[in-house]
């Protein structure tokens, strides 16, 4: 048979797929591996489906997605930023963030095109960019700046080709929350060079110490950003998949073009689901946050009492501390902690070159457990001194 | 500070202060503080377990008597209740709206026992008008605590 793709062939193996055939063979491990949230979707939402397909809901939606659903997040962004979108044409749902990346860079990338992409970062940002045959150019951020990417090293990468900066704070892998000032110099960058910025919000509600900096609120970014977000994480929705993108009216049809030929729309249920959470769902999702919160602080000091470094993350559920004292690998060591200690964690190294010399723990999961995982993880690190 | 300990407490009643205090950002002294203080000012009435005696093998039947009071003068609800909560055998007593005033819960060890007690001992009481009995059957969710054995993990063990 003729070969694949090329572009296709030529995106690696995910390096998470590797950990989980490992992980689904062994008994009692303490997973730290885990990218979304512990709690069952809060019950009213899940009802509130239920409710809904009884009573006929199980029929196709406008392609933009049900115009209740995109009028309550209008509503929710009115309310909570003040910041204004047109239910009408400025948002559009989507099946998760993930689908609402790749529509984003299908909608505006030309081949040979430039995205600009600090790493570590979510997995799939520079297979999407790849996929819509642009080119990712990647930025490094590190421990030193709390993981935020600095505008300089942003401007460094600047070319005649570059489309679109790429943002996601708070960020998975290292729950970096990136400082009002150097967000706002990026946005001046991306208006000096006429540029478009990806904004992946999903962890916004996770935020810990203050207010998060949502993208498209600071000066001169309304009209250049697209800004993603959704269910997954703040209302335990992940299965559910369901996102939305906002931006202006141009690249939202543009993205929508995309996603009606190939999406049609997001599944009636989740749609259901996603606006009993979005009006009725704040109580509960704080309440999920508050014992994240609780949690960060946890894993964070048992991390560092078992000797590795690990900064107190603003955001998401993730904390990336250093292991390079180790002398490891970030893959060595998760795989031999694996096998001594069952403990489960990502090697920082799967979420781009930068992340080598970390792993990913996330909290999502319940304080008896990280207590537990912390100790074996204390108990590995000592014996490798 | 105050009501997050409480939150803590009241799910697990033997999280130390110093596992409180990593949670919350606090030193342990403040944690420790706050708890003596609320101990003091009845905040924090006391510390108790949820047991599953079913589970524990103890024979034990409860049943929730709505009870229909009529006040009269010197004789209020708050009368007619202390004398029902004095007995050992009412597990809890609550005044509320509707049809009946008092939701009294009584514990025996047998149905039989816990009727005489109501036939006896309630119905004959002054001011109680009339009584309704209902015997529990199952327990499916008690001060918050769901009884059934916690779901399987439904999800994978690594994602991204």
């Amino acid at each position: 048979m003729k070969p694949i793709s090329k572009v296709v062939h030529e995106i690696p193996a995910s390096g998470i797929r590797r950990f989980f055939d490992i992980v689904s063979q062994m008994k009692d491990v303490v997973s730290l591996g885990v990218g979304e949230p512990d709690f069952d979707t809060p019950w009213r939402i899940t009802e509130a489906c239920i409710y809904a397909l009884e009573h006929g809901h199980t029929h196709y939606t406008s392609n933009y997605g049900l115009l209740e659903l995109r009028k309550a997040i209008a509503d929710y962004f009115v309310r909570t930023e003040g910041l204004e979108y047109n239910p009408e044409n400025q948002i559009l749902v989507t099946v998760g963030v993930s689908e609402g990346m790749d529509l984003a860079m299908r909608a505006i990338l030309n081949p040979g095109d430039e995205v600009i992409i600090p790493e570590p970062s979510f997995v799939a940002y520079k297979p999407c960019i790849s996929f819509a045959g642009g080119v990712p150019v990647v930025v490094c951020s590190y421990m030193e700046n709390g993981f935020a990417v600095l505008p300089e090293q942003i401007e460094a990468a600047i070319t005649s080709k570059t489309k679109a900066i790429w943002l996601s704070y708070p960020t998975n892998p290292t729950g970096a929350v990136a400082p009002r000032e150097i967000l706002q110099k990026i946005v001046d960058l991306a208006c000096k060079h006429d540029l478009y910025i990806i904004s992946d919000e999903i962890y916004d509600r996770l935020t810990y110490d203050g207010q998060h900096t949502c993208v498209p609120m600071l000066p001169g970014a309304y009209e250049r950003t697209i800004l993603l977000n959704g269910f997954s994480k703040a209302y335990a929705m992940t299965g559910w998949r369901i996102g939305y993108a906002a931006g202006n009216p141009d690249i939202i049809e543009a993205m929508m073009k995309v996603h009606q030929y190939t999406m049609m729309c997001a599944p009636i249920t989740a749609q259901v689901a996603a606006v009993e959470a979005i009006k009725h769902g704040y109580e509960d999702s704080e309440a999920m946050i508050e014992e994240y919160g609780q949690r960060r602080r946890v894993i964070v000091k048992g991390l560092n009492d078992a000797g590795l470094k690990c900064l107190m993350p603003g955001g998401a559920f993730y904390a990336f501390p250093s292991i390079k004292d180790t002398g490891l690998s970030s893959d060595e060591f998760a795989e031999r902690l694996l096998f001594e200690e069952k403990v489960a964690v990502v090697p920082g190294s799967a979420f781009g070159e930068c992340g080598e010399g970390h792993i990913r723990c996330s909290y999502a999961t319940s304080i008896d457990k990280i207590e537990m995982a912390v100790e074996r993880i204390g108990r590995f690190v000592s014996k490798l001194k | 500070m105050e009501k997050q300990i409480l939150k803590i407490l009241e799910r697990d009643a033997r999280t130390s202060p110093e596992q409180i205090a990593v949670r919350l950002g606090a030193t342990v002294e403040e944690v420790s503080e706050a708890i003596k203080k609320m101990e003091e000012s009845g905040i924090i009435r006391h510390y108790k377990t949820i047991v599953d005696w079913e589970k524990a093998g103890k024979e034990q039947v409860f049943a929730f008597i709505d009870v229909r009071v009529s006040p009269s003068r010197g004789v209020g609800f708050d009368d007619v209740a202390k004398r029902i909560y004095n007995y050992p055998e009412v597990h809890s007593v609550y005044l509320v709206s509707g049809d009946y005033d008092l939701r009294v819960v009584v514990e025996g060890k047998t149905m039989r026992e816990v009727a005489f007690f109501v036939a006896e001992k309630l119905a004959t009481l002054e001011g109680v008008l009339s009584t309704r009995s209902s015997f529990l059957l199952k327990r499916y969710k008690v001060d918050g605590d769901v009884f059934e054995e916690a779901a399987a993990e439904h999800r994978l063990a690594v994602t991204p």
